[in-house]
Protein backbone atom coordinates (compact mmCIF):
# COMPACT_ATOMS: atom_id res chain seq x y z
CA UNK A 1 0.00 0.00 0.00
CA UNK A 2 1.44 3.51 -0.88
CA UNK A 3 -1.06 5.67 0.47
CA UNK A 4 -1.25 5.39 4.10
CA UNK A 5 -4.52 6.44 4.50
CA UNK A 6 -7.23 5.96 1.39
CA UNK A 7 -10.11 6.97 0.71
CA UNK A 8 -14.11 5.31 1.04
CA UNK A 9 -15.51 3.89 -2.50
CA UNK A 10 -18.21 6.21 -2.98
CA UNK A 11 -16.48 8.81 -4.78
CA UNK A 12 -15.81 6.13 -7.11
CA UNK A 13 -18.75 4.85 -7.56
CA UNK A 14 -20.35 8.02 -7.70
CA UNK A 15 -17.94 8.73 -10.61
CA UNK A 16 -19.03 5.34 -12.01
CA UNK A 17 -22.66 6.41 -11.63
CA UNK A 18 -22.15 9.53 -13.65
CA UNK A 19 -19.75 7.80 -16.42
CA UNK A 20 -22.64 5.77 -16.93
CA UNK A 21 -25.54 7.62 -17.12
CA UNK A 22 -23.28 9.41 -19.73
CA UNK A 23 -22.75 6.26 -21.73
CA UNK A 24 -26.52 5.25 -21.64
CA UNK A 25 -27.53 8.74 -22.88
CA UNK A 26 -25.15 9.26 -25.37
CA UNK A 27 -26.43 5.63 -26.59
CA UNK A 28 -29.73 7.40 -27.20
CA UNK A 29 -29.11 10.57 -28.94
CA UNK A 30 -26.57 9.26 -31.08
CA UNK A 31 -27.51 8.14 -34.45
CA UNK A 32 -24.03 7.04 -36.04
CA UNK A 33 -23.28 3.26 -34.60
CA UNK A 34 -19.75 3.18 -34.23
CA UNK A 35 -20.38 6.41 -31.45
CA UNK A 36 -23.16 4.65 -29.95
CA UNK A 37 -20.51 1.34 -29.77
CA UNK A 38 -18.26 3.96 -27.89
CA UNK A 39 -20.89 4.52 -25.45
CA UNK A 40 -21.37 1.11 -25.26
CA UNK A 41 -17.63 0.86 -23.69
CA UNK A 42 -18.17 4.08 -21.87
CA UNK A 43 -20.68 2.03 -19.96
CA UNK A 44 -18.69 -1.14 -19.56
CA UNK A 45 -15.64 1.11 -18.46
CA UNK A 46 -17.95 2.86 -15.55
CA UNK A 47 -18.97 -0.56 -14.51
CA UNK A 48 -15.39 -1.55 -14.13
CA UNK A 49 -14.62 0.97 -12.15
CA UNK A 50 -17.36 0.03 -9.38
CA UNK A 51 -15.99 -3.35 -9.40
CA UNK A 52 -12.03 -1.84 -8.01
CA UNK A 53 -13.51 0.16 -5.94
CA UNK A 54 -15.55 -2.27 -4.05
CA UNK A 55 -13.18 -5.10 -4.45
CA UNK A 56 -11.08 -2.69 -2.64
CA UNK A 57 -13.58 -1.99 0.14
CA UNK A 58 -14.64 -5.62 0.66
CA UNK A 59 -10.46 -6.69 0.56
CA UNK A 60 -11.49 -9.00 -2.10
CA UNK A 61 -9.52 -9.62 -5.43
CA UNK A 62 -12.44 -11.54 -7.54
CA UNK A 63 -13.30 -7.80 -8.24
CA UNK A 64 -10.58 -7.20 -10.28
CA UNK A 65 -10.79 -11.06 -11.80
CA UNK A 66 -14.31 -9.75 -12.75
CA UNK A 67 -13.04 -6.56 -14.67
CA UNK A 68 -10.61 -8.31 -16.21
CA UNK A 69 -13.63 -11.27 -17.62
CA UNK A 70 -15.38 -7.87 -18.40
CA UNK A 71 -12.47 -6.77 -20.59
CA UNK A 72 -11.92 -10.10 -22.49
CA UNK A 73 -16.11 -9.92 -23.28
CA UNK A 74 -15.88 -6.75 -24.76
CA UNK A 75 -12.90 -7.47 -26.84
CA UNK A 76 -14.76 -10.16 -28.15
CA UNK A 77 -17.91 -7.81 -28.32
CA UNK A 78 -16.06 -4.56 -30.16
CA UNK A 79 -14.80 -7.76 -32.75
CA UNK A 80 -18.18 -8.80 -33.45
CA UNK A 81 -20.08 -5.67 -33.60
CA UNK A 82 -17.63 -3.66 -36.18
CA UNK A 83 -17.77 -6.98 -38.21
CA UNK A 84 -21.80 -6.19 -38.18
CA UNK A 85 -21.19 -2.90 -38.65
CA UNK A 86 -18.98 -2.90 -41.61
CA UNK A 87 -21.00 -5.73 -43.33
CA UNK A 88 -23.80 -3.64 -42.85
CA UNK A 89 -22.54 -0.10 -43.90
CA UNK A 90 -19.72 -1.62 -46.92
CA UNK A 91 -22.34 -0.15 -49.62
CA UNK A 92 -23.88 2.72 -47.82
CA UNK A 93 -22.41 6.05 -47.26
CA UNK A 94 -23.82 7.07 -43.89
CA UNK A 95 -23.64 5.12 -40.78
CA UNK A 96 -26.25 6.83 -38.78
CA UNK A 97 -28.57 3.52 -36.96
CA UNK A 98 -31.89 5.05 -39.30
CA UNK A 99 -30.37 4.04 -42.42
CA UNK A 100 -31.21 0.35 -40.76
CA UNK A 101 -35.22 0.60 -41.98
CA UNK A 102 -35.26 -2.80 -43.59
CA UNK A 103 -37.93 -4.05 -41.19
CA UNK A 104 -40.50 -0.62 -41.20
CA UNK A 105 -42.49 -2.46 -43.73
CA UNK B 1 -5.41 16.53 1.66
CA UNK B 2 -5.24 12.80 1.11
CA UNK B 3 -2.82 12.07 -1.93
CA UNK B 4 -5.13 9.77 -3.23
CA UNK B 5 -7.96 12.35 -3.33
CA UNK B 6 -5.37 14.59 -5.48
CA UNK B 7 -5.18 11.82 -7.97
CA UNK B 8 -9.20 11.27 -7.95
CA UNK B 9 -10.05 14.30 -8.72
CA UNK B 10 -7.67 14.65 -11.77
CA UNK B 11 -8.67 11.17 -12.76
CA UNK B 12 -12.34 11.87 -12.50
CA UNK B 13 -11.64 15.15 -14.34
CA UNK B 14 -9.92 13.86 -17.49
CA UNK B 15 -12.98 10.55 -17.23
CA UNK B 16 -15.85 13.43 -17.29
CA UNK B 17 -14.36 15.62 -20.24
CA UNK B 18 -13.67 12.78 -22.51
CA UNK B 19 -16.95 11.14 -21.47
CA UNK B 20 -18.44 14.78 -22.54
CA UNK B 21 -16.24 14.13 -25.48
CA UNK B 22 -17.50 10.99 -26.88
CA UNK B 23 -21.32 11.77 -26.59
CA UNK B 24 -20.78 15.60 -27.88
CA UNK B 25 -18.06 15.75 -31.23
CA UNK B 26 -20.19 15.79 -34.47
CA UNK B 27 -16.96 13.92 -35.60
CA UNK B 28 -16.37 9.81 -35.19
CA UNK B 29 -12.60 10.55 -35.03
CA UNK B 30 -13.26 12.85 -32.09
CA UNK B 31 -15.68 10.97 -30.41
CA UNK B 32 -12.50 8.00 -30.26
CA UNK B 33 -9.82 10.35 -29.29
CA UNK B 34 -11.97 11.27 -26.04
CA UNK B 35 -12.45 7.79 -25.49
CA UNK B 36 -8.89 7.13 -25.52
CA UNK B 37 -8.76 10.27 -22.50
CA UNK B 38 -11.84 8.56 -20.16
CA UNK B 39 -10.13 5.02 -20.60
CA UNK B 40 -7.03 6.64 -19.50
CA UNK B 41 -8.23 8.20 -16.37
CA UNK B 42 -9.79 5.40 -16.10
CA UNK B 43 -6.48 3.70 -16.00
CA UNK B 44 -5.25 6.55 -13.48
CA UNK B 45 -7.81 5.39 -10.86
CA UNK B 46 -7.55 2.07 -11.21
CA UNK B 47 -3.69 3.07 -9.90
CA UNK B 48 -5.20 4.77 -7.32
CA UNK B 49 -7.42 1.89 -6.20
CA UNK B 50 -4.64 -0.43 -5.52
CA UNK B 51 -5.13 -2.16 -9.44
CA UNK B 52 -1.80 -1.91 -10.86
CA UNK B 53 -2.02 -4.84 -13.55
CA UNK B 54 -5.56 -3.79 -15.02
CA UNK B 55 -4.52 -0.25 -15.49
CA UNK B 56 -1.61 -1.71 -17.55
CA UNK B 57 -3.99 -3.63 -19.16
CA UNK B 58 -6.46 -0.77 -19.55
CA UNK B 59 -4.41 1.28 -21.47
CA UNK B 60 -2.78 -1.88 -23.26
CA UNK B 61 -6.55 -3.15 -24.17
CA UNK B 62 -8.51 -0.59 -24.25
CA UNK B 63 -6.60 2.09 -25.73
CA UNK B 64 -4.31 0.20 -27.63
CA UNK B 65 -6.50 -2.79 -29.46
CA UNK B 66 -10.48 -1.68 -29.35
CA UNK B 67 -9.85 1.80 -29.93
CA UNK B 68 -7.34 1.59 -32.91
CA UNK B 69 -10.03 -1.01 -34.16
CA UNK B 70 -12.69 1.68 -33.95
CA UNK B 71 -10.63 4.48 -35.77
CA UNK B 72 -9.70 1.46 -38.36
CA UNK B 73 -13.28 0.80 -38.97
CA UNK B 74 -14.04 4.75 -39.28
CA UNK B 75 -11.41 5.31 -41.75
CA UNK B 76 -12.52 1.66 -43.74
CA UNK B 77 -16.36 2.88 -43.90
CA UNK B 78 -15.11 6.27 -45.15
CA UNK B 79 -17.74 7.53 -42.30
CA UNK B 80 -15.63 10.80 -40.73
CA UNK B 81 -17.88 12.89 -41.98
CA UNK B 82 -19.45 15.17 -39.43
CA UNK B 83 -22.56 14.23 -38.11
CA UNK B 84 -25.94 16.00 -38.30
CA UNK B 85 -26.29 16.72 -34.03
CA UNK B 86 -29.38 18.67 -34.96
CA UNK B 87 -31.24 16.23 -36.76
CA UNK B 88 -34.36 14.80 -34.88
CA UNK B 89 -35.52 11.54 -36.51
CA UNK B 90 -38.12 10.57 -33.52
CA UNK B 91 -39.62 13.61 -32.09
CA UNK B 92 -39.25 14.75 -28.36
CA UNK B 93 -36.50 11.27 -28.30
CA UNK B 94 -33.68 13.30 -27.02
CA UNK B 95 -35.35 15.45 -24.17
CA UNK B 96 -36.67 12.46 -23.50
CA UNK B 97 -33.34 10.73 -23.15
CA UNK B 98 -31.96 13.34 -21.11
CA UNK B 99 -34.44 13.22 -18.66
CA UNK B 100 -34.34 9.62 -18.14
CA UNK B 101 -30.48 10.39 -17.68
CA UNK B 102 -31.06 12.70 -15.18
CA UNK B 103 -33.20 10.45 -13.50
CA UNK B 104 -30.90 7.65 -13.71
CA UNK B 105 -27.90 9.41 -12.20
CA UNK B 106 -30.02 10.52 -9.33
CA UNK B 107 -31.21 7.29 -8.46
CA UNK B 108 -27.84 5.88 -8.45
CA UNK B 109 -26.48 8.82 -6.60
CA UNK B 110 -29.19 7.89 -3.66
CA UNK B 111 -28.45 4.74 -3.43
CA UNK B 112 -24.82 4.69 -3.21
CA UNK B 113 -25.15 7.72 -0.63
CA UNK B 114 -28.06 6.52 1.77
CA UNK B 115 -27.21 2.80 1.21
CA UNK B 116 -24.42 1.45 3.01
CA UNK B 117 -22.12 -1.43 1.53
CA UNK B 118 -23.09 -4.88 2.51
CA UNK B 119 -21.40 -8.29 2.20
CA UNK B 120 -17.94 -9.58 3.06
CA UNK B 121 -15.10 -10.71 0.95
CA UNK B 122 -14.34 -14.44 0.36
CA UNK B 123 -11.83 -15.76 2.99
CA UNK B 124 -9.54 -17.25 0.71
CA UNK B 125 -9.54 -13.83 -2.43
CA UNK B 126 -8.24 -11.63 0.51
CA UNK B 127 -5.96 -9.08 -1.01
CA UNK B 128 -2.72 -8.85 0.89
CA UNK B 129 -0.64 -5.86 0.83
CA UNK B 130 2.71 -7.72 0.73
CA UNK B 131 2.12 -9.79 -2.26
CA UNK B 132 2.33 -8.12 -5.97
CA UNK B 133 -1.01 -7.51 -7.27
CA UNK B 134 -0.02 -9.36 -10.64
CA UNK B 135 0.59 -12.33 -8.70
CA UNK B 136 -2.85 -11.93 -6.74
CA UNK B 137 -4.76 -12.33 -10.22
CA UNK B 138 -2.97 -14.78 -11.60
CA UNK B 139 -2.84 -16.87 -8.25
CA UNK B 140 -6.90 -16.32 -8.02
CA UNK B 141 -7.56 -16.35 -11.81
CA UNK B 142 -5.43 -19.95 -12.26
CA UNK B 143 -7.00 -21.57 -9.46
CA UNK B 144 -11.01 -20.35 -8.50
CA UNK B 145 -11.76 -18.93 -11.95
CA UNK B 146 -10.01 -21.52 -13.89
CA UNK B 147 -13.07 -22.89 -15.45
CA UNK B 148 -13.95 -19.47 -16.73
CA UNK B 149 -11.07 -18.59 -17.71
CA UNK B 150 -11.41 -21.85 -19.94
CA UNK B 151 -14.74 -20.80 -21.08
CA UNK B 152 -13.55 -17.29 -21.97
CA UNK B 153 -10.98 -19.13 -24.39
CA UNK B 154 -13.59 -20.27 -26.42
CA UNK B 155 -15.73 -17.25 -26.18
CA UNK B 156 -12.78 -15.29 -28.31
CA UNK B 157 -12.83 -18.08 -30.75
CA UNK B 158 -16.15 -18.12 -31.69
CA UNK B 159 -15.04 -13.64 -31.67
CA UNK B 160 -12.65 -14.30 -34.14
CA UNK B 161 -14.63 -16.68 -36.35
CA UNK B 162 -17.26 -14.91 -36.24
CA UNK B 163 -15.31 -11.30 -37.30
CA UNK B 164 -14.27 -13.48 -39.97
CA UNK B 165 -17.48 -15.17 -41.03
CA UNK B 166 -19.51 -11.50 -41.23
CA UNK B 167 -16.85 -9.10 -42.51
CA UNK B 168 -15.74 -11.78 -45.57
CA UNK B 169 -16.04 -10.33 -48.60
CA UNK B 170 -19.50 -12.47 -50.49
CA UNK B 171 -18.82 -13.05 -54.10
CA UNK B 172 -22.27 -14.12 -54.26
CA UNK B 173 -25.51 -11.81 -55.64
CA UNK B 174 -25.50 -8.83 -53.78
CA UNK B 175 -29.13 -7.53 -52.64
CA UNK B 176 -29.87 -4.62 -51.62
CA UNK B 177 -32.86 -4.62 -49.16
CA UNK B 178 -34.27 -1.48 -48.97
CA UNK B 179 -34.75 -0.56 -52.96
CA UNK B 180 -37.51 -3.10 -53.69
CA UNK B 181 -36.69 -5.70 -56.60
CA UNK B 182 -38.79 -8.09 -58.43
CA UNK B 183 -35.57 -10.63 -59.49
CA UNK B 184 -31.78 -10.85 -58.67
CA UNK B 185 -29.57 -8.86 -60.11
CA UNK B 186 -26.80 -10.24 -61.73
CA UNK B 187 -23.52 -11.53 -59.28
CA UNK B 188 -21.15 -8.67 -58.66
CA UNK B 189 -18.56 -8.40 -61.10
CA UNK B 190 -16.29 -6.50 -58.75
CA UNK B 191 -13.43 -8.32 -57.87
CA UNK B 192 -12.43 -9.24 -54.15
CA UNK B 193 -10.13 -6.53 -53.23
CA UNK B 194 -11.84 -3.40 -54.85
CA UNK B 195 -14.62 -1.01 -53.58
CA UNK B 196 -17.84 -1.39 -55.95
CA UNK B 197 -18.67 2.53 -57.46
Amino acid sequence: MILAATMGPEPYLILGAILFTMGAVGLLIRRNALVMFMCIELMLNAVNLSFVAIARQLDDIGGQIAVFFVLVVAAAEVVVGLGIIVSIFRRRQGATADDLSVLKG
Amino acid sequence: MLAEQFVFVIGALICLLGAAGVIGFRNPVHSALSLVTTLFGIAVLFIALDAEFLAAVQIIVYAGAIVVMFLFVIMLLGVDQTDDIGFEPLKGQRPAAIVAGALLVVGLVAIIVLGAITGEGSANAEIQAKVPNVEQLARSLFTDYLFAFEITSILLVIGVVGAVTLARHRREAFIDQDLPHDELPEPDPTPAGEVAP
